[in-house]
């Protein structure tokens, strides 16, 4: 059946294939020779940097200065680097970063487009003695790593690319020529270097003060290691050997797998793990593929290849191919192998004879029918392994018919499917440049996927996938948006009002995202203007004041602060501006922003400011300077002062041509006068109290002459002097001359408040005797105030007022029945009248 | 576990309750050991209606003390909080506590929460006190802005925003009031339609578009209010200085409520239970007045000539109840009886109390004095002889009655006068310098700069405002009112009117013709929902509207009653319910004194 499938399949050893197929067709033909160049390559499908081989001689091409080529994974130049010192070794860190290892032990850090980032020199003592031998490495637990030898054979290692602190390695006794061969094992966070000195092995850890010499035992007599592959998981480890003998095993070395002979004699152009199930070896015109069981299977080759190791294949890229060599996954093997009885194989068989309306599908259905949850899943997963969309499509469709038959079966493996190969799909098509499988898919995650594409700039791709994938925006859309941003401000040459809004309309509605980092970019790369420009995008005035403050730009944060209406940041711009500009300048500045300037009066103000004064003479606000004076005279420390104060106040007043205050001011003045004098004659403290109070003080120690004499001067209204008269004899409990008072001249409100008064002290006589002075229209209210309500209900009586009547008589307790009574009388008659 | 009375509107406010919590709780939490919390001495009182204080023990506080200068009472914990709001002076009083504790060798850690948060001021003052080390990492911020007082009223408790942007042009606290509506919104929805007038409406609802747009909270709920009316209350000024008439607003007006508290002398109430717990110390009695309790939720809006009415109404119902028993005779009964036993004392008690706050109430109505102010508010409210000095306005300064009383009084008239003679003004200036001395005259300025005090200009804005708006009506209904003129028996709030017009779909434009006589513009704004569907258009028309109205500067409780009373109207025109809230809970006396300059004679 299958047939057609499997032809690309090779049987290893019992029960197990392994398969190579062509991914892209590279786009460099001809460029160059692959026998002359040194090829970097990284995993997860990663790009390819190419340079020259020194130690060969080719035609001089181009300007023959040294250059690495930096080529996509289907060959298509991305960029190129010119050099401009002797580089030791070329590598890939984990992030797509082109290390490059000078001959000084400088690492110098580019992107993918081969712009610089960064640049560290791992040690001194590589300056001079120079670095003969490097290596890049990707540890286990993330993060990139570099590892130089010296020319005095000493090895040195970084185990963080972005945070670079150098370890010295422990020296190896007795080593003074270069190595057979080495390698970092970076299998957890301390890397370990596995140095071979001829046939003995050591490995190095730079917390350990001496080697640790390990022993291998080799079937044939070993004379030296000449070449070491690492797996990418550093779990295991190929050492090769120049008799031509293969060891496999643990990558402590403690655990062997196989060791066999591969009839190779000269050392291999290339070793790399294949996954973690075999070790390839690149010899000219083959490719030897050595299982961890000792298997052996060759691939011949027209040219020189280049082998990537991964995580799950290997993938070979020659001058006109990419292809992936991997071990056929289980899966798969499990469907299409010859003869197979896996349920899958069913369905799979299923599925085409429906397809070709065949009814032969019916008895392939029965076959399996207890097993068709697992044939779904099964042919579920082999379409994930699948590249050719043909392939994924059988597999697809089978399970879509599978599925059709299982009731209740979750659909979320299934669509889950479906969304992934479509991703894979578009990532490994050539414009992308992604050859990832669905097992590296899954070890990176999407958003390890996302960073991919983000650092090759397919921002749309990323966030179609981010849409298709259907990732919450914060984790997928606006982190896109944002890096896209980044990527934008870096450009220097384009016209920066269009750049910010170019980046305010794509990112205005993505919810996440920070203006402020954005503008923070900008400015790193020296956009300053951009930078402001997008500051005006930031919706958060918290976060884009302090930034424009930062950014040397006050009036624009001031003006920014005031249009959010959160005056701390107001504050926070003002008293920068206050400590940088000169005063003047600040004072100018200010005026122009009426919302800043009342603040700053307001701060100025709680912090007992001297320069209110300042600020009020510059701007002539009189009113507000002559308050100012007033709060001081009024504060209680100021109290021996406050004449001069009150004076200062005047004079204010006077100038804001506020009349009746300026009056009011000059007047205090003369009243706090009077006081002083009335102190010191009284020994009774008089500063301070109002003019009412005063008279009122002098009332009670009868000093009549001397009250009228201040009422004459601060011509006090008769209405309020006589109540301050009147209050004053009630208090003092002089009853005569109250009366006296009364009757010296016509009462200016009345004597009403003579009765009040009176009643307030309960003396109803003394009340009683004002009576008949009282308004004939408030008689009757007052009679029944001071409890004569029969004379109450007389006089309403008299003045035919029936209402009043009726208010009396509510006020009648038990003890007036008689006033009731004649109330009632009054009532009829007067009723009895209409 | 949160207050009962908060949940009983159509606006579950007790939500506000429990967000506030949650927040305040989670700070506790995330500090090991015991605690001692230190609240400054406003924000201990409103933090009652967040948390009762067996709360907070349960969150491992030992003790709960108020900010004064000095040193804290002894009481040893891991931790020491102080918890603040940002003002300058409150820093001073706890570096001073702070170094006292420091001198004193206590090894505890000290915590700075800030309500609602931190500002740059207040870190520099630390700083510059040299403390800001003591806290380290220690400072948060509590983002609390509106406290829950019932189930239809919030108030921020802030009493300045008022003079702060009238006076100082200091926007500080209309910010917090934007923050506090987006903090509503987050729980109860973006609200569709906002409509304001005033100046300060318009900032605060400028604040509101900014800060959304900060926001990207994805997790916005439904629409829960429909509208929301912002009221500046300096477009009403004349509102809080009327007498409030209602029961609660007299109260507030003759004893004062703070914060649903009201604390009486303790001998008023002798004959009430013994076992009662709210005695706070030996002389005083603090009783809670919200809707919690039935007979106050009943009576609290009335005019209190209604009051005792509903009193006398309710012993009779009381008395019958306890008379049942009589009555009763099987066994079933008995039982059904004693298990509306607890229910029905505490009905009794209650009634006992308000029957003597009733009294007391009372005896202050009954005066002279009061009476006599009443009738000239009321002369005033009418227009009649404003336009010079008053004699019972000069005789209350001659007698040096209560200050604010005269300038509440004084204001009243310049504002039914639209603006006094300027002779009139200046002799009432004069007298009151004279009488209560010249340390009040930045006092008169501020009342001047407020627009509370005038000169009278060409235009009669009050005298167009009362007859276009119905600001008096005359219909003796205190009882059982037909308008909202009952608040004030006479007087019909004018915020209040306005709040009628503007629940209508076209309000502002009907009101075009006042609009002009009113400070600040006006506006009627759609705000976009988050989820892109305009619920609005779902509410089916017979659920009533629920319209949120936020008095920015303060409202008075007889204005709360007035919405109330229109939430109740159900064959008005607009079916509405009515929530409240407010930058603090005013009458005219806060009112007045919030303006004043307090210089020390």
């Amino acid at each position: 059946m299958p047939i057609l499938l499997t032809a690309d399949w090779c049987p290893v050893g019992r029960d197990e294939y392994y398969r190579k197929f062509e991914v892209y067709n590279m786009e460099w033909t001809n460029s160059f020779n692959m026998e002359n160049v040194i090829v970097a390559s990284c995993s997860y499908g990663g790009p390819l940097a190419v340079r020259r081989d020194p130690k060969k001689i080719v035609k001089v091409q181009g300007s023959g200065k040294p250059t690495i080529y930096i080529y996509t994974a289907a060959g298509e130049l991305v960029s190129s680097i010119v050099l401009s010192r002797p580089v030791i070794h070329v590598g890939w860190s984990i992030a797509d970063d082109l290390l490059c290892i000078e001959d000084d032990g400088s690492v110098l850090r580019y992107d993918l487009f081969g712009n610089h980032q960064h640049t560290f020199s791992v040690c001194e003592e590589a300056k001079i003695t120079k670095v003969i031998e490097a290596n890049v490495f990707n540890s286990s637990v993330g993060g990139t790593g570099v590892a130089i030898l010296t020319s005095s054979y000493r090895f040195f290692l970084v185990n963080n690319v972005k945070d670079p602190k150098t370890h010295p390695m422990p020296e190896i006794p007795g080593l003074n020529a270069p190595p057979s061969s080495w390698a970092v094992i970076a299998k957890d966070k301390q890397a370990k270097i596995l140095v071979a000195k001829e046939r003995e092995l050591y490995f190095l850890s730079y917390n350990e003060e001496h080697p640790v010499h390990v022993v291998l035992s080799f079937a044939d007599r070993l004379s030296s290691v000449v070449e070491m592959a690492v797996s990418v998981d550093n779990r295991r480890i190929g050492l090769f050997t120049d008799k031509g003998r293969l060891w496999i095993g643990s990558s402590d070395l403690s655990g062997k797998g196989c060791e066999i002979d591969t009839s190779h004699a000269c050392r291999p152009f290339q070793l790399a793990w294949c996954g973690s199930d075999g070790v390839v070896g690149v010899w000219d015109g083959t490719l030897l593929l050595v299982t961890v069981n000792g298997d052996i299977l060759t691939y011949p080759c027209d040219s020189r290849v280049h082998v990537v190791p991964e995580i799950d294949c290997v993938r070979v890229i020659s001058t006109l191919t990419h292809e992936i060599l991997q071990s056929v996954p289980s899966v798969v093997q499990k469907i299409l192998r010859i003869n197979s009885v896996d349920p899958g194989n069913y369905l799979l068989e299923a599925s085409r004879q429906f397809q070709r309306r065949s009814h032969s599908a019916d008895e392939y259905i029965r076959l399996v029918k207890d097993q068709l949850p697992i044939a779904v899943a099964n042919c579920i997963e082999a379409a994930g392994y699948e590249f050719s969309p043909e392939n994924q499509k059988m597999f697809i469709r089978a399970a879509q018919f599978g599925k059709g038959f299982v009731p209740n079966l979750d659909p979320e493996p299934y669509v889950t499917m479906c969304r992934v190969l479509r991703v894979l799909n578009a990532v490994r098509n050539f414009k992308v440049c992604l050859p990832i499988t669905n097992v590296q898919y899954i070890k990176m995650s999407e958003s390890g996927l996302l960073d991919r594409l983000i650092r090759r700039r397919h921002y749309y791709m990323a966030i179609q996938i981010c849409k298709h994938l259907k990732l919450p925006p914060a984790k997928g859309l606006s982190r896109i948006l944002a890096e896209w941003a980044f990527y934008k401000v870096s450009q220097a040459k384009q016209d920066r009002e269009q750049v910010a809004k170019e980046i305010a309309d794509k990112l205005g509605k993505a919810p996440g995202i920070s203006f402020k980092d954005i503008a923070l970019r900008a400015n790193n790369f020296g956009h300053t203007q951009l930078a402001i420009r997008l500051m005006d995008y930031e919706p958060r005035a918290r976060e884009q004041v302090p930034l424009l403050l930062n950014l040397g730009q006050e009036v624009p944060a001031l003006l920014k602060a005031m249009e959010s209406g959160d005056t701390d940041l107001v504050y926070t711009v003002l008293l920068r501006m206050h400590a940088k500009m000169p005063l003047a300048d600040f004072y100018l500045k200010m005026r122009n922003y009426p919302l800043a300037h009342s603040l700053y009066i307001k701060y100025s103000y709680e912090n007992n400011n001297k320069e209110l004064h300042d600020i009020y003479s510059q701007e002539s606000d009189f009113n507000a300077q002559a308050a100012l004076h007033l709060k001081e005279a009024y504060l209680p420390k100021n109290s021996g002062t406050r004449e001069t104060s009150l004076a200062a106040a005047r004079q204010s007043y006077k100038n804001a041509r506020n009349e009746f205050l300026a009056v009011a001011c000059d007047e205090q003045l003369k009243l706090l006068k009077f006081q002083r004098d009335l102190e010191a004659k009284f020994r009774r403290e008089f500063f301070g109290r109002s003019l009412h109070d005063t008279v009122e003080i002098l009332l009670s120690l009868k000093e009549l002459k001397l009250a009228d004499s201040l009422r004459a001067e601060f011509k006090v209204p008769d209405r309020r002097y006589w109540w301050l008269r009147i209050l004053a004899h009630a208090q003092n409990d002089e009853w005569e001359q109250l009366e006296k008072f009364s009757k010296d001249k016509k009462s200016p409100i009345g004597y009403e408040p003579f009765v009040d008064v009176c009643l307030e002290k309960n003396k109803k006589l003394e009340a009683q005797k004002y009576m008949s002075r009282v308004k004939d229209d408030l008689k009757v209210k007052y009679y029944a105030k001071i409890g004569m309500l029969e004379k109450a209900a007389q006089t309403a009586f008299e003045q035919k007022d029936v209402q009043a009547l009726n208010v009396v008589q509510a006020r009648c307790g038990a003890q007036d029945r008689h006033v009731v009574e004649q109330i009632n009388t009054y009532l009829a008659q007067l009723r009895s009248k209409k | 576990m949160s207050s009962s009375h908060l949940s009983g509107g159509k606006v579950n406010i007790s939500r506000v309750q429990e967000h506030a919590r949650k927040h305040i709780f989670a700070l506790l939490d995330n500090i090991d050991g015991t605690k001692n919390i230190v609240f400054d001495a406003a924000l201990g009182s409103v933090m009652a209606l967040i948390a009762p204080k067996a709360m907070f023990k349960e969150h491992n506080t030992k003790s709960i003390f108020h900010l004064h200068s000095g040193t804290l009472p002894q009481s040893h914990a891991n931790h020491l909080i102080f918890i603040i709001r940002p003002q300058l002076s409150l820093i001073d009083l706890v570096a001073e506590n702070v170094r006292n504790e420091v001198k004193r060798g206590s090894l505890t850690d000290f915590h700075l929460f800030f309500i609602p948060r931190i500002t740059f001021l207040c870190e520099k003052r630390l700083e510059d006190r040299g403390v800001l080390g003591s806290f380290r990492n220690n400072i948060q911020e509590l983002p609390l802005h509106l406290f829950p007082f019932d189930n239809d009223l919030m108030s921020m408790e802030i009493g300045s925003t008022f003079k702060e942007f009238h006076l100082e042009n200091d926007p500080t606290s209309l910010h917090q009031t934007a923050q506090g509506l987006l903090m509503l919104q987050s729980l109860f929805g973006v609200i569709p339609r906002v409509t304001g007038i005033g100046p300060a409406s318009l900032k605060v609802s400028e604040f509101m578009k900014r800060l959304a747009q900060e926001q990207n909270d994805a997790n916005i709920p439904p629409s829960q209010i429909d509208q929301l009316i912002l009221l500046d209350r300096c477009v009403d000024l004349l509102t809080p200085l009327a007498t409030q008439l209602t029961y609660e607003g007299l109260i507030d007006e003759l004893f004062g409520i703070r914060n649903t508290t009201l604390r009486l002398p303790a001998e008023h109430f002798v004959s009430s239970n013994e076992a009662s717990p709210s005695y706070t110390s030996a002389d005083t009695k603090d009783i809670i007045l919200n809707s919690g309790e039935e007979l106050f939720a009943e009576i609290r809006d009335k005019n209190f000539n209604a009051v005792g009415l509903a009193l006398r109404k309710k012993a009779n119902q009381i008395s019958m109840q306890f008379g049942e028993r009589h009555g009763d005779k099987t066994v079933q009964e008995m039982k059904l009886f004693v298990s509306r036993l607890p229910y029905m004392m505490a009905n009794k008690q209650s009634l006992a109390n308000h029957t003597t706050i009733a009294e007391l109430v009372q005896k202050g109505t009954d005066s002279n004095q009061f009476l006599e102010a009443l009738e000239t508010e009321q002369e005033l409210m009418n227009v009649i002889d404003t336009d010079k000095a008053h004699p019972f306005i000069e005789d209350c300064i001659a007698r040096k009655e209560p200050f604010t009383k005269v300038l509440r009084l004084v204001c009243m008239q310049a504002l039914t006068n639209s603006g006094l003679r300027p002779k009139v003004l200046e002799y009432y200036k004069r007298e009151i310098l004279q009488t209560y001395g010249f340390q009040h005259a930045l006092t008169l300025c501020n009342l001047e700069q407020a627009g509370l005090l005038r000169v009278q200009q060409n235009q009669r804005q009050y005298t167009v405002l009362r007859k276009a708006l119905r600001l008096t009506v005359v219909d003796n209904s205190e009882v059982t009112p037909t308008d909202i003129s009952y608040v004030h028996s006479v007087y019909a709030p004018l915020s209040i009117r306005l709040v009628q017009h503007l629940v209508r779909p076209n309000g502002p434009r009907a009101l075009q013709d006042v609009l002009g006589l009113l400070p600040g513009p006006a506006f009627d704004d759609i705000q976009p929902s988050v989820s892109g569907t305009s619920l609005s258009l779902q509410s089916s028309s017979d659920s009533p509207k629920v319209v949120l109205v936020f008095f920015i500067g303060g409202c008075t409780f007889a204005e709360i009653s007035a919405l109330r009373f229109l939430s109740q109207q159900e064959d008005s025109d607009a079916n509405v319910e009515f929530v409240i809230g407010t930058t603090k809970l005013i009458n005219g006396n806060t009112f007045i004194e919030s303006l004043s300059e307090n210089l020390d004679s």
